[in-house]
């Protein structure tokens, strides 16, 4: 009698479940069947769920229209580039936090963990008028600068490092190795799986940044994918079909990318924030 | 919590040189030549730049300082809407999306041949521009042919005019606001539920408590304090609502400028009409609610230390 009750539960909230899982995915399984149809099909009603004549004419359309390889490259070159430098600075200033000694050090760490609330967009005055000063405006370079080192990945690098024990440490000095080998060779390989997830959620994060993206740059070709399919309703017209088109070139890199590295991407997210 | 961690001993006979300072330094520097350049200097200077009135970016000219930008904003009537949308927004999306990532995360925690799945269904908005998924929103909006109508109606409801009526524009941002915080905030909880000691449940089970009673009586107070400070974070989120609002109505602020919200006017105020000092004023406004918020996060995290 019991176990029976217990399974009815269990059906319902496989059933529940799958509902909600069903209505999570919606928009993205709606926004790729759409960029498959016919103008005419995505104006009928009652609307066909799947297109009666997969065409993949919006997507040619997209690239003709709007130089969106031109936008996707960009996204990438700022995307892999940011991601760089950030995970270089961040290692290094969690090796400086977590290893090294200096007067004052966990003070000036504390400093910063206290500037983690400062929202972004309150830096943006700012760093415009920096960006303009350094006559960097409307440069891919505007996009990457601001953005290459972070409080809140360094504060999860440290946290890790400092689990390293020191006897690691000291008997890598006594076989004469000198810090900056031992960073590269012990610490950093034992580290990996932490360094790829921050890698990950700064990945996504530049992907895809937005506003700042709006602020600084101007040119059809310095676009991001973001700011392009934006821009893309001006100049493709309130099209669906062609949207949607536009916007699966924008999504799907990253649908791929977290379907290979989901694990690491939610430990990520699980420690406290994805937007840094 | 963060800063009591162990420090590393200090050797006795090390002392301070220059030398033993150039290292730290060195590896320091770029971190510190960014945060400097691109955080802490622009964090001051949005303070300076809220108090200098008639402020020219470019020029560097202004008037004098005072507080007129903060008495702009503060009787500026589109940003107490701003302020009114924005607390709106956090006051509905921030309790519906943790109600409903509650239950899906205690569904979620059961083992499940379909984990793999649910987890890439429930989390996949985590990882998808905000801005291009705000465009499929608009989409299943569309008033003529949007996916959300036809099913209203199947039910025999009337279409609703989301995106172009102020009232049911609020509700569309609302909902899509819900759908995008979700993912996170799953995730949290279930950060959490997976620490509660199992004893408990198996107890509960043995004492022959049904389903429900371990869900009201036991999961949902020890998981208290996961679910207090997913609740601050997402507020903070919500606070900074913004991308949402600009790819559902196109870059606009909602229908008949209906929908400021705080970073909305902020945006305004800065790139439209480049009135810089009430653009740093508003932003002010708004750090200050996010560090009211982080502070009740840290008080919060302290008091619940020892669950």
């Amino acid at each position: 009698m019991k176990k029976k009750k217990l399974k009815f539960i269990d059906l319902l909230s496989l059933t529940l479940l799958m509902c909600g899982a069903c209505i999570m995915i919606f928009p993205f399984v709606w926004m790729i069947l759409s960029s498959l149809k016919t103008q005419v099909e995505v104006s009928t009603i009652p609307p066909t769920f799947f297109p009666t004549k997969a065409t993949l004419d919006n997507y040619i359309f997209a690239l003709k229209t709007a130089p969106f390889a031109r936008y996707f490259l960009n996204s990438l070159i700022v995307t892999v580039v940011c991601v760089t430098l950030t995970m270089f600075t961040t290692i290094l200033a969690a090796f400086a936090f977590s290893r090294l000694k200096f007067p004052g050090r966990d003070i000036i760490f504390a400093a910063l963990i206290a500037m983690m609330m400062i929202p972004f967009e309150m830096l943006i005055i700012t760093n415009y008028t920096t960006i303009a000063k350094l006559g960097l405006m409307d440069t891919l370079v505007a996009l990457v600068i601001p953005f290459t080192a972070s409080i809140f990945y360094t504060y999860i690098l440290r946290n890790f490092f400092l689990s390293i024990p020191d006897s690691l440490y000291y008997s890598a000095k006594v076989d004469g190795s000198s810090d900056w080998k031992y960073l590269w060779w012990v610490m950093v390989p034992i580290a990996k799986p932490t360094i790829i997830t921050i890698a990950l959620l700064n990945t996504i994060a530049a992907w895809n940044s937005f506003l700042w993206t709006v602020l600084v740059i101007n040119s059809t070709n310095n676009r991001t994918l973001p700011f392009g399919v934006f821009a893309f309703i001006a100049e493709g017209g309130v099209r669906y079909e062609r949207l949607m088109a536009a916007a699966t070139i924008v999504v799907l890199p990253m649908i791929i990318l977290f379907l290979f590295a989901r694990k690491y991407i939610v430990s990520g997210v699980s420690r406290g924030g994805i937007k840094g | 919590m963060i800063l009591k961690k162990k420090r590393t001993n200090f050797d006795v006979d090390e002392k301070i040189t220059f030398k033993t300072l150039l290292k730290p330094f060195l590896y320091l520097l770029p971190f510190i030549i960014s945060i400097s350049i691109f955080t802490i200097y622009p964090f001051f200077n949005a303070f300076l730049i809220s108090f200098k009135e008639n402020y020219k970016a470019l020029s560097g000219i202004f008037s004098g300082f005072g507080l007129a930008n903060y008495e702009y904003v503060l009787t500026n009537e589109t940003f107490l809407l701003a302020l009114k949308n924005t607390v709106t927004y956090v006051l509905w999306v921030v309790p519906i999306s943790t109600a409903l990532s509650l239950l899906v995360a205690v569904m979620l925690n059961r083992k499940s041949k379909l984990q793999a799945f649910f987890q890439t269904a429930y989390f996949l908005p985590l990882v998808t521009s905000a801005i291009a998924v705000g465009l499929v929103w608009r989409w299943l909006f569309n008033f003529d042919y949007g996916v959300i109508n036809f099913v209203l109606s199947q039910v025999g409801a009337d279409a609703i005019n989301w995106l172009n009526n102020p009232t049911y524009a609020k509700v569309a941002l609302i909902v899509y606001g819900i759908w995008s915080m979700m993912p996170f905030t799953i995730i949290l909880l279930l950060a959490g539920l997976q620490n509660i000691n199992e004893q408990y449940l198996i107890a509960a089970k043995v004492d022959g408590s049904k389903p429900t009673q371990i869900f009201a009586y036991i999961t949902v107070p020890l998981l208290a304090p996961t679910i207090g400070l997913t609740m601050i974070v997402n507020m903070i989120t919500g606070f900074k609502v913004f991308n949402e609002l600009f790819a559902l109505f196109n870059g606009t602020p909602g229908p008949a400028y209906s929908l400021y919200t705080v970073i909305y006017f902020m945006y305004e105020q800065f790139y439209v009409k480049y009135r810089l000092g009430t653009a740093a004023a508003s932003a002010i406004v708004l750090f200050f609610i996010v560090m009211i918020l982080t502070l009740l996060q840290l008080y919060m995290q302290r008091k619940w230390k020892n669950y």
